[in-house]
């Protein structure tokens, strides 16, 4: 304390001339730099964006891999095995006449599917993670700044957090499972169900954050200047209240991609002819002997992906936490 | 402090009403009844799927349909629509088999989570605490069936013991000594990998605790008055570390149900997440709402019973509460 105070004491330079050595943003990528193992994870991460895309561009709207040509001849081979030209017609032998990762039980590019998978599993994460970050930012964020406005004898926050409690009381993957296998089978269905029910955790952080945000100086100085309460709430609080809100859905990604493959080894999961990593992996399953790539090959594309958006997550908590910064 | 047991009791009853509310309408505003399962079938006449829609009240609206389910369960009488089973003793049957497991993987995950994580915490960015921590973030990476399958291929071809299901089949008329054998051995391989993602996680909470709690003024005061180090960590800052995890406890009873699914699945294990992974199949509504229900209720009791463990084992909250009245 004594330290602080001498030097904004020194007459040769005042505290207004000093300019803060770096931006936070500048000193969270620094800390975020020490951590080996989640730049490792970001590198796979900006890999894994690149496949999706590729992913995406390459299997359907210029068909370099095609996922869904079905070549019975050519069936469960392995790994860097060449198409023989004898068997398969021209026009449906793969990219370069080689399998990179071999064929499944109909002799379909697992490499090509595993393309059009990775776009697949990646917006599964994606947009679940989007729909549960809406719902928690929105509910949170009413639930702590508006949370005092009373409907009769119920406060906006206790109606919101009872209700947040209540959705915490059902067991998140079967009730996932029940209303999954209820519903007609869909892709879309899937995502939204995983976001509908994963949104709990951050609309209460949200709240916290915001709690504790409206009782900051500069939110109080922002709202006795007049602004309205939007922009109390969009142009100061959302940008500091964001940084727990930026790990979450890392991990959310992360957890939804693992909970889709799950959903799949049920039996429950995206249905043909979308191929996700997941079902791959779920129907791999069934050959484990006799085709061990078409088992370990999606299992180990998920076990490493979600483990780069783990680290990553990991590695943002550490760096945005400005408790954790002297240590 | 019995104002606020009261309190939160009063609190979760409605909670459970709400939950069973809610529970009974995700059901039933889901499109597909129990009616439908089996469409193709030459034999279903429109009579039949009449007579089934009567015999389960699918007709009534569903205010009526919850009084029904709420009657039912109360009495006890609530039938299964797939084979007209008591449900509750369906339930009963099945959490008796998941009991052992439940237990081994808990057991599992608390005394192997915590030497890990004090340990990783003592010796942080050290070798051990590095290892631990990718580790940790492997397991909870891993899809569960994904190294399930692994490790089953791998226990069965080198100790060639059997790891599907509950038992033998036809183990019946061996001697005890042999069937406890085959019970312990059916056993320990589905717990380890069911305990295997708690672990990773609780680990990594137990390091976090410990680290938050080494670092304040009484451990520093502790080692500054001598004390020898281990007593420093075990008796000074484990013991203050351990207070968040009493409120745990709450989220370990709900994991007997919806964590059991897929492991249940997997090892053929005929428990609680495999009788509620069966009664979606089937669309057997009354299975399905009633075990969503007691996840619910276990839920609440258990946050219930642990702010009530946090209140007696932390005095600030409990002379909090006797100021309050």
């Amino acid at each position: 304390m004594s330290e602080a105070k001498d030097l904004t004491d020194d007459p040769n330079q005042s505290a207004e001339e000093l300019p803060p050595s770096e931006t936070p943003w500048q000193e969270s990528l620094r800390l975020f730099r020490k951590d080996r193992l989640a730049v490792v994870g970001a590198y796979v991460l900006v890999l894994l964006l690149f496949a999706a895309v590729f992913g995406k561009v390459l299997t359907e709207w210029v068909v370099v891999f095609d996922p869904e040509v079905v070549r019975l001849p050519e069936k469960f081979l392995p790994p860097l095995t060449f198409s023989s030209p004898d068997e398969v017609p021209a026009h449906d032998r793969p990219f370069g006449g080689i399998y990179l990762l071999g064929t499944d039980e109909l002799g379909r590019d697992v490499f090509a599917r595993m393309l059009q998978g990775s776009f697949v599993s990646l917006s599964i994460g994606f947009i679940a993670v989007g729909i549960s970050l809406a719902i928690g930012i929105l509910l949170g964020g009413l639930s702590g700044f508006y949370g005092n406005v009373r409907f009769g004898v119920v406060t906006v926050d206790t109606l919101i957090m009872r209700f947040t409690d209540v959705m915490l009381c059902f067991p998140t993957f079967f009730l996932i499972l029940t209303v999954v296998a209820l519903l007609p089978p869909s892709i879309y269905n899937i995502m939204i169900v995983i976001g509908l029910t994963s949104w709990m955790g951050t609309a209460r952080f949200v709240r916290a954050e915001f709690l504790a945000l409206r009782k900051q100086d500069f939110v109080v100085a922002a709202t006795s200047v007049g602004a309205r309460d939007r922009r109390v709430i969009f142009a100061h609080m959302v940008p500091n209240a964001i940084a727990p809100v930026l790990v979450s859905a890392t991990i959310g990604v992360a957890t939804a991609i693992l909970t889709e493959s799950g959903l799949s080894f049920l039996g429950f999961g995206v249905q043909p002819p979308y191929a996700t990593w997941g079902n791959i992996l779920a129907d791999g399953k069934g050959f484990i002997f006799d085709a061990p790539w078409l088992f370990f090959i999606p299992g180990m594309a998920i076990l490493v992906v979600v483990l780069a958006f783990n680290l990553v997550g990991e590695g943002l908590r550490e760096a945005l936490n400005p408790k954790l910064r002297r240590r | 402090m019995q104002a606020f047991i009261l309190r939160n009791v009063v609190q979760r009853l409605v909670l459970v009403f709400i939950v069973s509310i809610l529970a009974h309408s995700v059901i039933h505003l889901a499109p597909g009844e129990p009616s439908e399962v089996d469409p193709a079938n030459p034999r279903m006449k429109p009579e039949d799927v009449a007579k089934i829609r009567e015999a389960f009240h699918l007709d009534a609206p569903l205010y009526m349909q919850y009084a029904y389910w709420v009657r039912d369960l109360a009495s006890g009488e609530l039938k299964s629509f797939k084979d007209s089973q008591p449900v509750l003793g369906k339930i009963w049957r099945r959490f008796l088999n998941s009991l052992p497991l439940f237990i081994c993987a808990t057991l599992l995950v608390w005394t192997l989570a915590f030497p890990t994580g004090i340990q990783a915490a003592i010796h942080r960015g050290a070798v051990y605490d590095r290892t631990t921590t990718f580790a940790a973030y492997t397991l909870i990476s891993v899809p569960g069936f994904f190294l399930s399958y692994i490790v089953i291929l791998w226990v069965v071809d080198l100790f060639g013991v059997p790891v599907i299901g509950l038992k033998t089949f036809g183990m019946d008329m061996a001697p005890p000594l042999f069937q406890t054998m085959d019970r312990v051995w059916h056993l320990v391989i589905p717990s380890l990998m069911s305990a295997l993602g708690g672990m990773a996680i609780l680990s990594r909470y137990v390091r976090s605790q410990m680290l938050e709690v080494v670092g304040q003024d009484y451990v520093r005061t502790a080692r500054a008055k001598g004390a020898e180090e281990t007593v420093v960590i075990y008796r000074h800052a484990l013991r203050n570390a351990l207070l968040p995890f009493v409120t745990m406890f709450g989220f370990l009873l709900p994991g007997l149900i919806g964590g059991s699914v897929i492991f249940e699945q997997i090892f053929a294990w005929p428990g609680l997440g495999r009788l509620g992974y069966e009664a979606i199949l089937a669309r057997d509504f009354p299975v399905i709402l009633t075990l969503n229900f007691i996840a619910a209720v276990l839920t609440l009791a258990g946050t219930l019973l642990s702010d009530i463990l946090y209140a007696v084992v932390d005095p600030r909250i409990r002379t909090g509460l006797q100021g309050d009245g």
